[in-house]
């Protein structure tokens, strides 16, 4: 697959704090890609490094397999977590000055600006200052600034934070169809559940090193521990157990059913398959409920970090 | 560069745009104008009013010698106790009174100790120069009595004294007069003192510009843009031109101001400066002679320099100004940086006051006028009284090189600086920013 990004090996160092150790990454196109890690772990940093707005002390990022120069700048949109805008400069007229440091034209930005005010219907803000509006209305026009430019990468850090449900739920769509116009899209948070429904790739940094990364289905198929959640309903739950332990390994469940059934946790051993066990269960009692368990990226980013220590 | 012209159009805007700014552009040269004025009218108000003293004489000496002059009038009471005179004095709501005591010997009188009994007696402190003035009385006729007391003529002495008037000639065979002086220091040190006011004034623009964008946390949105150093420098370059933009507005108003004064007095610029012949238009002469004196200066050079030096004084200070708001999160720790930058600017203030106007071509004015952190303002006090072409050039040729220097480090600072939150930094922290 074609990668809009390649970090390779990229080290940087503060004083005698090393920020970031050889870390290298491969931002597929058209794909979003989570940038996940416990805090202080090196992201901002990678992010800043990707932005050009540090520059790695050894390691080389590529962006279209060119090395990454001044010309890639109208190529990224970045929201940092750190929000801001000037705040007594009136909000269209802060955009258009973004706009045209991203290298827009003037008339491409007012254009471009009338397309997302109108979209986001919020065209009467646009001689209001920024102090005049709230929090999430601000986050808003920030958006707008960060996607305005149509950059091929956009990298949005904790983009959800500040918003309602409601709000959150239009960025979040929006942000799935830049992804489908194309563009490429890194996703950091500390949000795990948007990372389960947004992400395809990610990436887990901890303490400076990078300990984990690849597509998110791969990895949960590495993570993955062939234990299906299982209800049954039989005549002797203590025999049924027994017979089943016999042949597998399990572990009493507890999750909500609608019947009076035996529940499990029951791991395969090695080349066992899952069908093994569906006859198996089948012909022992009836089955309600059978469900393969797959980690969460929540259980993945807790263990990942957890076997560091 | 596109980027630049961008954030100085930016800059510009927002300064001249800000309310703030508009009103100290228009208000300024009337706060100025009103005080001198203001100065002026209370100064002649206050010397006008009548100054009467009673003079309790119990020698009977100086009735007829003391004179009253100016706004000094004396009153002589002859043979009052020191306390009678008192009351009566208090009485009279005079300024005040002098009290002469009883000799004890009429025949040979020891006027040094005359004179050290002679007391003034007031409610109010009196002003200096009525003070001094009343001494001044009092000693040319003691003095008098004593030549007469050994023997001596008084008019012969009178007639030995020679009094001496230099006339003043610069080599280049202008006639110079103490007016011209005068005029120098005063103009000299109007011209050092703008330029330390609007080096801080503006310095402290780009700062607190500086700070602002680091606490509205746009910055990280700008840099992922442009390049900091692009950055700040569209910010000093976009605030100075504001400030010129001031400085020009202002020098028009002033000349319409000076324009109207002259018209006003009946003299024109023009007059002056074309012919020397002033003594024949009648007008009062000391207006005049001040504004001969003000024509008479190198007006073109002082226009140059002080643009020069406005700009470079200008463009180190804020470099440096930039680095202490990077560094910074907000302007109450700007601080213990502040300081620092403060002395140097505040040392070439007043040292030259206190050494350019004594001499102007003195070590430690030329040294000053070298060093890069006071050039631009104790330069600025010596230009009026002459400054060899060369010795300008030097000057300013260093400011430009420490310029760039300081401009290096302050982009270091700058470019790690805005983008650290929370911790106060110490020097160290900064001296560790400069090798990132």
């Amino acid at each position: 697959m074609d990668n809009i990004l390649i970090a390779d090996s990229v080290s940087k160092e503060f004083g005698n704090y090393k920020a970031l150790n050889n870390v290298s990454i491969e931002i597929p196109k058209g794909s979003i890609f989570g940038l996940l890690g416990p805090n202080g772990a090196g992201k901002t940093t990678l992010i800043r490094i990707i932005n050009q707005i540090s520059i790695p002390d050894t390691g080389k990022v590529l962006f279209n397999g060119e090395n990454l120069n001044p010309n890639h700048i109208r190529d990224i949109g970045y929201l940092p977590e750190e929000r801001g805008l000037y705040k007594s400069m009136k909000v269209g007229e802060q955009a258009l000055y973004l706009a045209q440091l991203k290298g827009m034209t003037k008339k491409d930005a007012k254009k471009q600006l009338d397309y997302w005010f109108d979209k986001f219907d919020i065209t009467s803000w646009w001689d209001k200052k920024i102090v005049e509006l709230s929090k999430g209305m601000a986050q808003k026009v920030q958006f707008i600034v960060t996607v305005l430019h149509k950059p091929s990468l956009l990298i949005f850090d904790e983009p959800f934070s500040g918003f309602d449900p409601i709000n959150a739920n239009i960025i979040k769509d929006e942000i799935l169809k830049l992804r489908d116009e194309g563009s490429t899209i890194i996703f950091s948070t500390h949000r795990m559940e948007s990372v389960e429904e947004l992400c395809d790739h990610i990436a887990l940094i901890h303490q400076s090193n990078k300990v984990l990364d690849g597509n998110l289905d791969d990895i949960k198929r590495n993570y993955k521990t062939n234990t299906f959640e299982v209800a049954l309903l039989c005549d002797n739950k203590t025999t049924l157990k027994s017979l089943i332990n016999a042949k597998f390994k399990s572990q009493t469940a507890s999750f909500r059913t609608l019947g009076d059934e035996l529940k499990l946790n029951i791991s395969l051993n090695a080349n066992q398959t899952p069908n093994e066990l569906l006859n198996f269960l089948n012909s022992n009692g009836q089955v309600n409920h059978f469900i393969e368990l797959i980690p969460s990226a929540n259980d993945i980013f807790i263990q990942t970090i957890n076997n560091q220590k | 560069m596109n980027h630049t012209r961008l954030i100085i159009a930016r800059e510009y805007l927002t300064k001249v745009k800000n309310k703030s700014f508009l009103l100290m552009t228009i208000l300024t040269p009337l706060i100025i104008g009103l005080l001198i004025f203001l100065v002026v009218y209370l100064t002649s108000f206050n010397n006008d009013s009548l100054k009467t003293i009673t003079v309790v004489d119990n020698t009977g000496l100086f009735a007829n010698s003391l004179k009253g002059s100016g706004s000094i009038e004396f009153n002589f009471i002859k043979e009052l106790s020191e306390d009678e005179a008192k009351t009566i004095s208090m009485n009279k709501n005079d300024y005040g009174m002098i009290f002469i005591p009883q000799l004890d010997d009429f025949t040979n009188v020891d006027y040094e100790a005359l004179s050290k009994s002679i007391k003034f007696i007031s409610d109010d402190s009196p002003s200096l120069t009525v003070i001094s003035d009343i001494e001044d009385k009092f000693e040319k006729i003691l003095t008098n009595l004593n030549y007469k007391k050994i023997g001596l003529d008084i008019n012969l002495i009178e007639k030995s004294n020679i009094y001496v008037n230099l006339s003043q000639e610069s080599f280049k065979g202008e006639e110079t007069t103490k007016t011209d002086g005068v005029i120098k220091v005063i103009f000299g040190l109007i011209l050092g003192m703008l330029l330390y006011m609007f080096i801080f004034i503006y310095g402290s623009m780009v700062m607190r510009s500086v700070i602002e964008e680091k606490t509205n946390r746009i910055i990280e949105i700008i840099i992922s843009s442009v390049k900091p150093t692009q950055l700040m420098m569209g910010k000093i370059i976009g605030t100075s031109l504001a400030g010129l933009t001031q400085v020009l507005i202002w020098n028009i108003l002033g000349f319409i101001i000076l324009n109207i004064v002259t018209s006003f007095i009946g003299i024109s610029p023009d007059q002056i400066n074309s012919s020397g012949s002033v003594e024949s238009i009648e007008a009062s002469s000391f207006p005049v002679e001040m504004l001969q004196s003000l024509f008479n200066l190198p007006l073109l050079n002082i226009l140059i320099a002080f643009i020069l030096y406005f700009i470079l004084g200008y463009l180190l200070y804020a470099s440096i100004f930039a680095a202490i708001g990077a560094a910074v999160d907000n302007e109450t720790d700007s601080q213990q940086f502040m300081l620092p930058i403060s002395i140097p600017l505040i040392i070439g203030l007043y040292v030259g006051i206190g050494t350019v106007p004594e001499d102007p071509s003195g070590t430690i004015s030329v040294i000053l006028s070298h060093f890069p952190l006071t050039s631009p303002v104790v330069m600025m006090m010596r230009i009026p009284f002459g400054v060899s072409i060369y010795e300008q050039i030097i000057s300013i040729t260093i400011l430009i090189i420490t310029f760039f220097a300081i401009v290096w480090f302050a982009a270091k600072i700058y470019r790690v600086g805005i983008l650290m939150y929370g911790k106060k930094p110490s020097y160290k922290d900064l001296y560790k920013w400069l090798k990132y």
